[in-house]
C-alpha cells in the first residue's frame, strides 16, 4: 500500500508511470523505485520459494545486505530487488530455489 | 481487540508524575495561577539540551554535561507560551499547561506530528500518559508553522481537574 | 586508480570523515555500494538528540542533506553504484560498477560500512512480513510503501520504540512491541510517547512462534521467567500481518577481516569489532574504521568518528597542520564524551576504552 500522504514527508512526488510484468501480470510502478517497492504495493508479499522445502520468504534487510528478496529478473536469477530499480516492461518471476540460470541472455 | 485490553494492563514504560516531580520539578498551583507553563517530562540523563538552547527567555536549564534533567525556572510567569520548545524536543516530552484557560478548563498545548491535522473545534477525548481515555474535551487552536518543521502544536481544552494527566488526546469518533 | 583517502560507505561516519578530509585539502574518493549517499540516514525522519553542535532537534534526513551539499562543496568524488569486494592490506582495493572491475591504490582508507540488522529464530520466523525493524522504517520512509497494517514488534531498544511511532506516523497499527527483559530498553520519553498513543510494550514477554501462508498472519506471545523459559498457560494469540525484529545491529566488518585486522568481541557494541586507538587508526597502518563498523552506536557518535578518523588520516597525509588537526580531533572527542555520558552512555565509552586498551595491548 502506497503512502499517498505523510506527515513528515508530505505528498508522494510525482513520477513516470512504468509498467512491469510480475508473473505474468502487467503491475504499475514508477520509475526510480526499487523492483521490491512496486511489488509491496501490489499486495504481493512472497518474493521467492526455497529449493528444499519449497518455503515462501520475502523482504528482510531491505538494504540489500541479506539476499531474502531475490527474484529472477528479465532471465536473470538472484537479483535482489530492494536494490535494483525497476524498468518500463521489466519481467519479474517468483523465484524458485536457486532459479534458472539458462533462460538469462547475459549482461547486467 | 479485546486482547489490547489485557495488553494495556500489562504495559510497562509510563513516565509517572511522581518521576516527573523528582527529576524535573512539577510547578506549584501558584505558578499555575499565573499563566501558561511549559512541563518537562523528560526524566532521564540522555545528553539532550535544545529545550535549553531554544527558548528565547532562558526559562529551561539543562547545563553540563547536558545529561542533566531539564528543569523549569520561571517563577514569575514569564513564558509566553510561543511553543518553541513544544516542537524542538526530540523525545516529544514537553507540554504547555494552561490552567488559568477558565475556571473550570485548563489548555494543555501538546506536540502532534500525524494525519490527518485536528481542526479547529474538534471534539476529542483526553487521554493520560498510560493510554487511558479519561474525559473529553475539544481541540481550542492548531499551529502550524514552518519553523516547526512539520511538527504542529495542538491546544485541547479539558476540565482542569485533568490538567496534571492529559497528554494526549484522539477525536471522539475514532 | 589513485587516491590520497578512500572512504568505503557514505553514510554519516563516512560522509564526515569525507568532508572533514576535503575542507582540509585531501584528495578524497567515498565509495558506496548504493546508488545514492546517505547510509541510513535518509530513513531517520525523526529528531536527533545531542546538543547545537550535534545538530539536535534537527531530523536525520535533513541532516543527510546538509553533507551531501557539504560533499559537493568540498570537491568529494563520489563513486556510486561501486561495490568494494576486496581491501588489502597494502591499501589497495577490488572495486567493481556493474560488470567493471578496477582496483584503487590509497594512501590512506576509512572503513565506515555500518551495521546490519540481527535476526531472531522462532518457529515461522522466515515467512514474508517477517522483517528489520529499520527493514520497515526503510520501506515506509524511504520506499514510502506500507507492507502491513497490524503490526508487532519485537524488541523495546530505541530502533523498536521509534520504528513503533513511525509506523503509526505511515497509518499502520501498532498491537504492541514485545521485550524479553523485565524492562524497556530504550529511552523511556519514546515508551511514553507510544504508550499515550495506544501502543502497550509488554516486558517479559517474548514471541513464541509465527504463522501464516503467504505472509505471516498470527504471532503468538508468551511470558518467559527470568532464565527466558516460557511459563506454560501465559501465551496469547495476535492478528498480525507484519512482525518488525528490533533485537540489535552487529557490525559489518567483512573487509576488515579479510584485510587482516585484530578485532575484539563485545557485545555491548554488537559483537566482534575491529580494535581501534583513541584517533580510530585500527591494527593496519593506515586503515582507519568509523561509525557503526567500530561498534554499534548511533548516527551522532557516527558523524563524531568519522570527523575523527577524517581529520587523523590527513595529519597522517602531511595534509594538515598537525596543530589545528589536533584542536579539531579534540573537538570531535569532547562531543563523543558527551554522546556516551548517562545510563545509555556509560557502557559504550567502557567498551571503547576497552578497545583502545586492547589495540594498545596487543
Amino acid at each position: 500500500m502506497r503512502i499517498k500522504e505523510h506527515p513528515i514527508l508530505g505528498p508522494l512526488p510525482v513520477a513516470k508511470e512504468v509498467i512491469i510484468i510480475v508473473d505474468g501480470k502487467k503491475i504499475k510502478a514508477y520509475e526510480g523505485e526499487m523492483i521490491s517497492t512496486a511489488i509491496v504495493a501490489s499486495g504481493i508479499k512472497t518474493f521467492r520459494y526455497t529449493s528444499k522445502k519449497k518455503e515462501p520468504r520475502g523482504i528482510f534487510c531491505a538494504i540489500g545486505r541479506c539476499t531474502d528478496c531475490v527474484m529472477e529478473v528479465n532471465g536473470r536469477p538472484n537479483v535482489r530487488t530492494c536494490v535494483t530499480p525497476v524498468e518500463d516492461n521489466m519481467v519479474i518471476n517468483t523465484q524458485e530455489g536457486l532459479g534458472i540460470w539458462e533462460n538469462w541472455r547475459g549482461g547486467g | 481487540m479485546e486482547y489490547r485490553r489485557s495488553l494495556l494492563e500489562k504495559t510497562n514504560g509510563i513516565i509517572t508524575l511522581e518521576k516527573i516531580e523528582k527529576y524535573n520539578g512539577y510547578p506549584s498551583e501558584e505558578r499555575f495561577s499565573k499563566g501558561p507553563v511549559p512541563i518537562i517530562e523528560c526524566i532521564e540523563e540522555i545528553p539532550c539540551n535544545p529545550c535549553e538552547t531554544v527558548c528565547d527567555r532562558h526559562l529551561i536549564k539543562v547545563g553540563k554535561p547536558i545529561t542533566n534533567y531539564p528543569r523549569l525556572i520561571d517563577p514569575d510567569g514569564k513564558c509566553t507560551g510561543c511553543t518553541k520548545c513544544i516542537t524542538i524536543c526530540p523525545g516529544l516530552a514537553i507540554f504547555i499547561v494552561d490552567k488559568t484557560y477558565s475556571e473550570n478548563e485548563a489548555s494543555i498545548a501538546l506536540p502532534y506530528e500525524e494525519l490527518p491535522i485536528p481542526v479547529q473545534g474538534e471534539k476529542i477525548v483526553g487521554i493520560d500518559r498510560a493510554g487511558n481515555s479519561v474525559c473529553k474535551g475539544f481541540v481550542q487552536k492548531v499551529l502550524s508553522r514552518k519553523n516547526f518543521d512539520r511538527t504542529h502544536v495542538v491546544t485541547i481544552v479539558i476540565p482542569k481537574e485533568f490538567a496534571d494527566d492529559v497528554r494526549y488526546f484522539k477525536r471522539i469518533d475514532e | 586508480m589513485k587516491t590520497e583517502l578512500a572512504i568505503i560507505g557514505a553514510g554519516p561516519a563516512g560522509l564526515c570523515a569525507a568532508i572533514e578530509a576535503a575542507k582540509n585539502g585531501v584528495d578524497v574518493t567515498l565509495i558506496d555500494e548504493n546508488r545514492t549517499a546517505g547510509g541510513q540516514l535518509f530513513k531517520q525522519i525523526h529528531r536527533f538528540f545531542g546538543s547545537e553542535e550535534h545538530l539536535a532537534g534537527i531530523r536525520g534526513f535533513e541532516i543527510g542533506n546538509m553533507m551531501l551539499e557539504d560533499t559537493q562543496k568540498y570537491g568529494v568524488k563520489v563513486l556510486l553504484n561501486t561495490v568494494v569486494w576486496g581491501m588489502f592490506p597494502d591499501l589497495k582495493l577490488g572495486l567493481s560498477n556493474g560488470n567493471m572491475v578496477s582496483v584503487i591504490e590509497a594512501r590512506r582508507i576509512i572503513v565506515s560500512t555500518g551495521a546490519l540488522e540481527n535476526s531472531l529464530s522462532f518457529p515461522g520466523w522466515t515467512l514474508p512480513n517477517i522483517m528489520g525493524a529499520g527493514a520497515a522504517q526503510t520501506m515506509v520512509n524511504v520506499n514510502r510503501v506500507l507492507p502491513g497494517n497490524k503490526v508487532l514488534i519485537i524488541g523495546s531498544g530505541n530502533v523498536g520504540l521509534i520504528v513503533a511511532y513511525q509506523l503509526l506516523q505511515a497509518g499502520a497499527e501498532v498491537i504492541a512491541v514485545v521485550e524479553a527483559l523485565p524492562e524497556v530498553r530504550g529511552y523511556q520519553v519514546h515508551a511514553s510517547k507510544i504508550v499515550r498513543m495506544g501502543i502497550p510494550i509488554i516486558t517479559s514477554h517474548t514471541i513464541t512462534r509465527a504463522e501464516g501462508d503467504s505472509c505471516v498472519r498470527k504471532a503468538e506471545i508468551a511470558r518467559i521467567d527470568d532464565t527466558f523459559k516460557v511459563l506454560k498457560g501465559s501465551e496469547m494469540i495476535l492478528d498480525v500481518d507484519l512482525i518488525c525484529i528490533a533485537v540489535g545491529l552487529r557490525p559489518l566488518a567483512e573487509l576488515c577481516w579479510m584485510a587482516g585486522m585484530k578485532f575484539d568481541y563485545l557485545p555491548q557494541l554488537g559483537g566482534f569489532v575491529p580494535l581501534h586507538n583513541e584517533n580510530m587508526q585500527s591494527s593496519i597502518e593506515g586503515i582507519y574504521v568509523a561509525g557503526d563498523v567500530a561498534g554499534i552506536e548511533e548516527a551522532s557518535s557516527a558523524m563524531e568518528e568519522g570527523k575523527l578518523a577524517g581529520i587523523a588520516a590527513g595529519i597522517s597525509l602531511g595534509k594538515i597542520v598537525k596543530k589545528q588537526g589536533i584542536e579539531i580531533i579534540n573537538k570531535a572527542k569532547e562531543g563523543l564524551r558527551a554522546l556516551r555520558l548517562g545510563p545509555y552512555g556509560d557502557y559504550r565509552q567502557e567498551s571503547k576504552e576497552k578497545i583502545v586498551h586492547h589495540y594498545y595491548a596487543a
